[in-house]
């Protein structure tokens, strides 16, 4: 019984870790339609910069994670403007693949160049670090943080995308931007303000997840797989869908590792077959609605 | 006319051809080949940083031959891509020494050519026991898993641990450091609890922690390849309230010095069996420090990697030595059998059948020391040999 407990918290928090550092990559996808392969890019941008003002400017974890969040906002915006807008709504989404694809390989070299290849670290505040008693099982407390700001994201972007002028907008310009724009909807705007909100989201679970998934220039590529993956099972667009995406992926791969060690990523990717067999857009998919 | 044409334009290639071929009289060529880019581009680094180190120190210069360091990129392990580089190397470049080699398969796709080519092949880090096996011209300046797994295993036995839990990456070099391990541990008396094998590309090791909490072992062994996955590894392992629990044993792999800032306090007083540290203490470490300083600014990257590329030059250097600069791999490999050195890391001896260096093999503690990590070491081992060659 301790040791299902201990599974499921363990699997929950990584669940999180997963929701947190995907859902920027669900929003993009699934209300703007892009495939944006440079997502975890942007996570990276955002990391590195917390870490570096950590390290070098000497800011605390709070201002480093919303100054990474900025930055990474900062820095896309002239990229939505200049290369991502025109591929909006394209037939074929070859193109997509290939500039952001392109876009991840030359952030990959830019961070070598500017920070070397050593792992970058992102040392958390002496609340956040360290281990924490629940009961019977131990759990670090950064762990406690990620699942509270996993929950924090949810609800603030429940309630921005359903319940705000902005979020009906949204939803207006993605179902029909024709109609939406003879309507004196802005849809650029609203596209870039999207974009930016993807691109902070990955900021967030660049620097949030960086004690699970840590940071050396390689980043870009490594952790894409795991990304997309948890988009496509939990349905593009979604908020829902990428929550129970994270948690069934999360707890799954948890409990299959515990139980059949030997077996490795086996049982997460064979549940990723199974889920899309069954459901081919995902959970919750918002784009063939 | 079109006739005289082609024949003066194919005289003309001809003529440029052969006047590529014979390589510039008096510079010989090495070809290192390792991961300049892509996720291990620090180990790629590092070996360029070890060998212009020993440039640097000792001349570029063998007896008026100038030697000349060609590196080429493999970014992950590619057998294929290792074979085509070398062939490339070997034809195109007319190198005498290839050398570099940071994945087991790199290393045994090459076997068949310096065979055929007879040309000397240094390996850098490489570190699975069976690849000198493949071929008479290979030389390792590295180390194997057999080889800084053993003396660990007795150590721990020694220290009054009945019973050990090991977790391995699954794939040769964690498969050899698992077998060494058991077979040691079981040998002084103890008992292996479990045996856990988890994939290379695992992010998450929360499952794993579980499990090696429910062995119920006195002690862990571990061991995952150097890089992030290491770090994440030893930061679970005391998030999840395991270090109050059972000890933690494992070889150097998990504590390479580029990582330990990010590692930091989770790690402190971690137990590691290892070849080199670079806090290790001596005139000729010191020298070698000082210059990779002098060169580099700082010594932050400096690790395992960069001394056996240091040493693989060493190597190459005293095998142009053998042969006064000319090309004759049987001769070169014979003038270093046995051949005895001091290293940056400690006293080393080639060992004439493995062609494996017998070196030192330190148990370290990693302290904090004037505000910085380092693996202090604590244990010397004397004179180890690669324990799994031929086993």
């Amino acid at each position: 019984m301790e040791t299902v407990f201990g599974i499921v918290v363990d699997g929950i928090a990584y669940g999180m870790i997963l929701f947190i550092i995907s859902v920027g990559l669900s929003v993009t996808l699934g209300l703007m339609r892009v495939v944006n392969l440079a997502h975890s890019a942007f996570a990276m941008i955002g990391g590195y910069t917390a870490s570096y003002a950590i390290q070098s400017l000497g800011f605390g974890y709070a201002g480093a994670l919303i100054l990474a969040i900025v930055v990474t906002v900062l820095i896309s915006l002239p990229l939505e403007r200049l290369l991502y807008r025109r591929l909006y709504g394209v037939e074929n989404e070859l193109p997509q693949v290939l500039l952001t694809i392109g876009l991840a390989f030359m952030v990959v070299a830019t961070m070598n160049i500017i920070f070397g290849p050593t792992l970058k670290q992102i040392p958390l505040p002496e609340l956040l670090s360290g281990p924490v008693s629940l009961g019977p099982k131990i759990i670090s407390a950064h762990r406690i943080f990620v699942i509270g700001m996993g929950v924090a994201t949810i609800l603030g972007l429940w309630a921005l995308l359903e319940k705000t002028d902005f979020g009906i907008r949204l939803r207006a310009a993605v179902d029909d931007p024709k109609m939406a724009a003879a309507l004196g909807i802005k849809t650029e705007t609203l596209y870039a303000a999207t974009f930016a909100l993807g691109s902070g989201l990955a900021a967030l679970g660049g620097v949030l997840g960086a004690e699970l998934l840590p940071l050396e220039p390689y980043y870009a590529i490594r952790y894409i797989v795991i990304l997309l993956a948890v988009v496509a099972v939990g349905g593009a667009g979604s908020i829902l869908g990428s929550v129970a995406a994270s948690l069934a992926l999360g707890i799954l791969d948890t409990g299959a590792k515990y139980l059949f060690p030997n077996f490795g990523d086996f049982f997460f990717y064979g549940a990723l077959v199974l889920i899309l067999f069954r459901w081919p857009n995902g959970f919750f998919d918002k784009r063939a609605a | 006319m079109t006739r005289n044409l082609r024949k003066a334009l194919l005289g003309a290639v001809f003529t440029v051809a052969l006047g590529m071929g014979t390589a510039d009289a008096g510079t010989i060529k090495v070809g290192v080949i390792g991961p300049m880019s892509g996720p291990f581009a620090l180990s790629g680094l590092t070996f360029k940083e070890g060998v212009e180190v020993y440039q640097a120190q000792h001349g570029k210069t063998v007896g008026g031959d100038t030697i000349e360091f060609i590196y080429k990129d493999l970014d992950a392990a590619n057998p294929a891509q290792s074979k085509a580089l070398a062939q490339e190397l070997i034809v195109k470049d007319k190198v005498a020494f290839l050398a570099g080699f940071y994945f087991t398969p790199d290393a045994l796709a090459v076997a068949p050519l310096i065979d055929e080519a007879k040309i000397p092949a240094v390996i850098f880090n490489a570190a699975t026991s069976a690849i000198t096996e493949k071929s008479p011209f290979f030389v390792r300046t590295s180390f194997t898993l057999w080889q800084n797994t053993v003396p660990l295993a007795n150590y721990v036995a020694s220290g009054g641990s009945k019973t050990v839990v090991t977790a391995v990456s699954d794939y040769g070099p964690g498969i050899d450091a698992e077998t060494a391990f058991k077979a040691t541990f079981e040998k002084a008396g103890g008992k292996i609890a479990e045996s856990i094998r988890m994939p290379v590309a695992a992010t998450d090791f929360a499952a794993f922690m579980q499990r090696i909490k429910d062995s119920n072992a006195d002690a862990l062994f571990a061991f995952l390849p150097a890089g992030p996955t290491a770090v994440t590894f030893v930061k679970q392992f005391s998030d999840n309230g395991l270090r109050q629990k059972m000890k933690f044993f494992s070889t150097g792999d998990l504590v390479m010095e580029p990582d330990l800032p990010a590692l930091g306090e989770p790690a402190l007083g971690l137990v590691t069996s290892f070849h080199y540290s670079a806090a290790h203490k001596s005139a000729a470490n010191q020298a070698f420090l000082a210059k990779h300083k002098e060169m580099f600014g700082n010594n932050d990257k400096v690790t395992f990697t960069t001394v056996d590329a240091y040493d693989g030059a060493h190597v190459i250097y005293k095998m142009v030595e053998a042969t006064k600069g000319k090309s004759d791999g049987v001769k070169q490999i014979a003038a270093i059998k046995g051949m005895k050195w001091e290293s940056p890391r400690g006293p080393v001896m080639i060992d004439p059948d493995s062609r494996h260096l017998v070196q030192n093999v330190y148990l370290r503690t990693l302290e904090k020391v004037d505000g910085k990590y380092q693996n202090t070491e604590v244990t010397i081992v004397a004179d180890q040999p690669d324990f799994g060659y031929k086993r």
